[in-house]
C-alpha cells in the first residue's frame, strides 16, 4: 500500500501540469470537457498514447471507448462522495432472454443498443424524458445460427464512427446503419454458418476500414480477420491466422521479436498434413489501434480441437497478438502466448495501448490480462514481451522466459488423450475470458474483473464433421483455491504487482469501467452492479438488476450536461448458458464443462435483457 | 425411502424385471426389411384438425424403443457424430439440454428421430443422408434413454465419458412437475 500512496502522490502535481497542457492544446475547451491523461509525460506510472485515448468529449462511440481501449471515462461528476445518491434515470427492455455482452453506445444524443441473437439494433432518444425509440433496426439473421454458436448467441457491440453504426450479426454478416434513419447503408456476408461460422465480435473501424473477425474456434473453423471499406462494405483485405504465409498476409515487413515465431509458412508447417484448415485461430474478441504506428493489434483463438494431441507442433498462429498495418493487413509482428495451447486458452483478450515508465524511460506497450493467467507488457512496435506475472493462480504453466517468449507449460498438466487430468488452473475460460479491463490514467491501474476456476480435464479423439463442433474434451470445472469463483482485481502494470482485490462468489463475467470521479463499475452473474473506490476498492454503491450482468458499463455525458452510467442486464454468456439455455446442471460437462461450476445459477438469477441508466442527485 | 414398505416394493420390482428380463427386446436378424421411410413423428401435442384421430404410429417406434442392442449403438454415435460437442452428456450447451423432461419436438422416439433426419430450424442439424435409417432410429432411441424415459434394465450401466456424468443407471430423474429444481 506504500507504494501506491506514492503513486497518488506523485500524481497530484502532474495532474496540475496536465490541467495546463491541455488548455493549450484544446482551444476553448467544452463545457465540463475533462483532463487529457495521456499528455502527462514521463510521469510516474502508465499513461494511454494521447493520440489513441483523446480527450473525453462525453460520448461512447466504440466499446474500447477509445482506440487504446482504456474503458475509462473523463467525466468525473459522479464521484466517491456522492455516489450514494445514485439512482436509476431510466430502463429499457430489449426484448432478448439469451447473454448480453454489448456496450451501450452514446453519439450526440442517441444511445444505440445491438442485443445478441437476433441482433436487434435500437435508436433512443436521450433529448426527451424516458429515452424513446427512435427507431430499430432488425437484420433478420438466419435463425440456424443459433446451433453453431459456441457460448450462448451473444453480440459483443457496435461501433460507431462517420454518421453510421457498424455491427455484425450471428450469420456472419456486417451491417452499416445509419446513425440517424436507422436505415441499412450495406451489408456484407463474411461468415458461413454451414461450416460453423459465426461472428460475435465488435467491429473496430481505424483508416477508414472496418476491421471484421470470426469466430468458431470450438467448429473447426479457420480464423481470419477482414477490413472492409468504411464507404461501400466491400472487403478490402482479408487475413487468415493458419496456413501459408500468402494468406496471412506475411512477407518481407513481418519481423517477430522471438525465434520460435519466424520460419516460411509455419502456419501450415506447425500442423499435422492439413490439420491448418480446420485449426480455429479466430478472432472474436478485442482489436486496438495506434494512429501513430498505423498498426491494428488483436489476439488469435484457441487452435481446434481442444484435445491437443490431435494437433502437434506450435499451431501457428494460433493463440498469440498480431500487429498488422491497418492499410493493407500485411503482419508486423506476431507473439505466440501459447504455442500448442493445451487447455483452450484463446489469446483473444483485450489489449490495452499505454506508455509505462520503463527502465528510466518511457516504452510504447501493450498491457495483456491474458487467459493462460499471465499479466503481459508488450512492447508494440517490436513484440518484446517486458513481462509476464501471474494475475490469478496458476499451476497450468511454470512461468514466461523472456529470454526465448517461451511459456512453459506444467508437463504434470499437459491432457493425455483417455486420461483425465486433475486441478488444471486456470480453467478453460482463463484467468481472465473475453471480458475487457478498464485502464485508469488517474490511478495508472487496471481493473481486471476475472474468474478463480479449475478444472479436470478429459482428452479425446475429436471427429470432424463441418457444421458440428470439434472439441475432443470432457470438461469439468470448479471453483479455484479459495472457493470464489471471481475475483475484481486491480493491478499495477508498472510494478507488476495487485494493489487490492474483491473476492466474489461467482465469476466475473461483465467488463469493467473507471472514470474520472475516481470509481470502478463492474457488474456480477447474480445482478448486482456495483461501484468501487478506485484507489481502495471499497464497495460505495450497488443496485441489483432483474437479471445477471455480464454486459459492459459506460458512462456518458447526456444532453443535460449531467454524467449517466449505464450497463445492460442479461444473464448468459459461456459462463451463464446454464440460465440462458436452460441447461440441465446434472450433467457436469454441459456448456463446455462450465455447467459444473455454475450449478447453483439458475436459483441466483433468471435470464432478461435490460438496459439501466442511472446518475446522481443534483 | 428406506421404509420396509419401499424395500419390499422393490425386491417386487426386481422379481418382475428377472421375468420379463427374459424377452425384454427382440433381434430381427433374419426379419423382413422394414422399407426405407420417413420418420414421420408428430408431437404428442399436435392438433389433427378435422380428426381427433391421430396417424398410425411409426412401426419402428417399436422396434428400437426400449431396445438395450439399439441404445447402446446409438451412445457410440452420439460420441461418433458429434452430438456431444453441443449437448453435452444430456446437460446441454450449444443445443438445449437432452435429459430434462422438455421436449421441444416431442418425446416420443418417432419424433426424436424426425429431428435427427430433418433437423429443426433453430441449429439442429439434418443428418438424412449422413446416417443410415438405423442408425437415425438408435441414436433416437438412446437421446430418449437420456430423459430417463426408457426402463432402466435398457439402459448402458456404463458411461461413456471420462469426467462426464454418472452411468444412466444411476443419474436420477425426478418424477416431479418442477422440472426446474436445481439439485445442489
Amino acid at each position: 500500500m506504500r507504494r501506491f500512496d506514492t503513486v497518488i502522490s506523485a500524481f497530484i502535481p502532474a495532474f496540475a501540469a496536465l490541467a495546463l497542457v491541455s488548455c493549450n492544446k484544446n482551444p476553448g475547451p467544452p463545457p465540463n470537457a475533462t483532463q487529457t491523461y495521456g499528455q502527462v509525460a514521463g510521469g510516474p506510472h502508465a499513461v494511454p498514447p494521447v493520440a489513441a485515448a483523446p480527450a473525453d468529449d462525453g460520448n461512447w462511440t466504440m466499446p474500447g471507448k477509445n482506440f487504446a481501449s482504456t474503458r475509462f471515462s473523463g467525466l468525473n461528476q459522479i464521484t466517491p462522495a456522492n455516489v450514494k445518491t445514485m439512482s436509476i434515470a431510466f430502463t429499457f427492455s430489449t426484448g432478448t432472454t439469451k447473454g448480453f455482452e454489448a456496450p451501450p453506445l452514446v453519439v450526440n444524443g442517441t444511445m444505440y443498443i445491438i442485443t445478441p441473437f437476433p441482433n436487434n439494433l435500437f435508436a433512443l432518444d436521450l433529448t426527451k424524458p424516458g429515452a424513446p425509440t427512435k427507431w430499430v433496426f432488425k437484420p433478420k439473421p438466419a435463425a440456424a445460427s443459433q446451433g453453431v454458436a459456441c457460448c450462448d448467441v451473444v453480440n459483443r457491440g457496435a461501433v460507431y464512427d462517420a454518421g453510421k453504426i457498424f455491427f455484425n450479426t450471428l450469420d456472419g454478416q456486417t451491417f452499416a446503419v445509419d446513425a440517424d434513419s436507422g436505415r441499412m447503408v450495406w451489408r456484407t456476408q463474411l461468415g458461413d454458418i454451414q461450416n460453423g461460422e459465426t461472428i460475435t465480435m465488435a467491429p473496430l473501424v481505424a483508416e477508414g476500414k472496418v476491421l471484421v473477425g470470426n469466430s468458431g474456434g470450438e467448429m473447426g473453423v479457420r480464423g481470419w480477420i477482414a477490413a472492409l471499406d468504411e464507404g461501400s462494405g466491400k472487403i478490402a483485405w482479408k487475413a487468415y491466422n493458419t496456413g501459408p504465409d500468402k494468406d496471412v498476409l506475411i512477407g518481407p515487413d513481418f519481423h517477430p521479436f522471438y525465434a520460435m515465431d519466424r520460419g516460411t509458412d509455419l502456419g501450415v508447417k506447425s500442423w499435422p498434413p492439413d490439420a491448418w484448415k480446420i485449426g480455429g485461430g479466430n478472432v472474436w474478441g478485442w482489436i486496438s489501434y495506434d494512429p501513430e504506428l498505423h498498426m491494428i493489434y488483436y489476439g488469435s483463438g484457441n487452435p481446434g480441437p481442444w484435445n491437443p494431441d490431435q494437433r502437434p507442433g506450435d499451431n501457428k498462429w494460433t493463440t498469440g497478438v498480431f500487429a498488422r498495418d491497418v492499410a493493407t493487413g500485411k503482419a508486423r509482428w506476431f507473439y505466440q502466448t501459447t504455442p500448442h495451447d493445451l487447455f483452450d486458452h484463446d489469446d483473444i483478450n483485450e489489449i490495452i495501448l499505454a506508455d509505462i515508465p520503463w527502465n528510466g524511460g518511457r516504452r510504447p506497450v501493450m498491457l495483456r490480462p491474458a487467459r493462460d493467467g499471465f499479466f503481459y507488457v508488450i512492447d508494440r512496435r517490436t513484440g518484446e514481451v517486458l513481462s509476464a506475472t501471474p494475475y490469478g493462480y496458476v499451476n497450468a504453466y511454470k512461468g514466461v522466459d523472456l529470454r526465448t517468449g517461451r511459456i512453459v507449460p506444467n508437463p504434470e498438466k499437459a491432457p493425455k488423450v483417455g486420461r483425465v487430468v486433475r486441478d488444471i488452473c486456470p480453467a478453460s475460460p482463463g484467468a481472465k475470458d473475453w471480458n475487457p479491463a478498464a485502464f485508469s490514467p488517474v490511478t495508472g491501474l487496471v481493473y481486471i474483473p476475472h474468474n478463480n476456476l479449475c478444472m479436470d480435464f478429459g482428452a479425446m479423439e475429436a471427429n470432424y464433421i463441418s457444421g458440428t463442433p470439434y472439441v475432443g474434451s470432457d470438461v469439468k470445472m470448479y471453483a479455484g483455491p479459495g472457493g470464489n469463483r471471481g475475483v475484481f482485481t486491480a493491478w499495477d502494470p508498472v510494478n507488476r504487482r495487485k494493489v487490492w482485490e474483491i473476492k466474489e462468489d461467482l465469476p466475473l463475467w461483465s467488463p469493467a469501467l473507471a472514470t474520472a470521479g475516481g470509481l470502478v463499475f463492474y457488474g456480477t452473474m447474480d445482478g448486482w452492479f456495483k461501484a468501487v473506490d478506485a484507489r481502495t476498492g471499497k464497495q460505495l454503491w450497488q443496485f441489483k438488476a432483474g437479471s445477471g450482468i455480464i454486459g459492459q458499463p459506460i458512462s456518458y455525458r447526456g444532453p443535460d450536461g449531467r454524467q449517466y452510467v449505464a450497463v445492460v442486464a442479461g444473464v448468459g454468456g459461456w459462463a451463464g448458458a446454464v440460465v440462458s439455455a436452460q441447461m440441465d446442471t446434472r450433467d457436469p460437462t454441459g456448456a463446455l464443462g462450465f455447467a459444473n461450476a455454475m450449478k447453483d445459477l439458475p436459483l441466483k438469477t433468471t435470464a432478461g435483457g435490460m438496459l439501466y441508466v442511472f446518475t446522481v442527485r443534483r | 425411502m428406506s421404509s420396509p414398505f419401499g424395500a419390499s416394493l422393490l425386491l417386487l420390482g426386481a422379481a418382475a424385471l428377472t421375468l420379463s428380463a427374459c424377452d425384454r427386446e427382440e433381434h430381427h436378424s433374419r426379419g423382413k426389411p422394414i422399407g426405407e421411410t420417413v420418420p414421420a413423428g408428430s408431437s404428442p401435442q399436435t392438433i389433427f384438425p378435422g380428426s381427433s384421430l391421430p396417424p398410425a404410429p411409426d412401426m419402428r417406434a417399436k422396434l428400437y424403443d426400449n431396445n438395450a442392442n439399439a441404445i447402446s449403438r446409438g451412445q457410440q454415435l452420439y460420441t461418433w457424430m458429434n452430438c456431444v460437442g453441443c449437448h453435452s452428456h444430456g446437460g446441454g450447451g450449444m443445443g438445449p439440454p437432452l435429459m430434462d423432461d422438455q421436449w421441444r419436438y416431442g418425446s416420443g422416439i418417432a419424433q426424436i428421430a424426425t429431428t435427427i433426419a430433418e433437423g429443426r430450424p433453430n441449429g439442429m442439424p439434418a443428418w438424412r443422408g449422413k446416417l443410415t435409417e438405423d442408425q437415425i432410429w438408435s441414436l433416437a432411441a438412446y437421446v430418449r434413454s437420456m430423459s430417463g424415459l426408457p426402463s432402466k434394465d435398457a439402459v448402458s450401466s456404463r458411461s461413456e465419458s471420462m469426467s462426464g456424468p454418472t452411468p444412466q443407471t444411476l443419474t436420477p430423474h425426478p418424477d416431479t412437475t418442477n422440472s426446474d429444481a436445481v439439485p445442489q
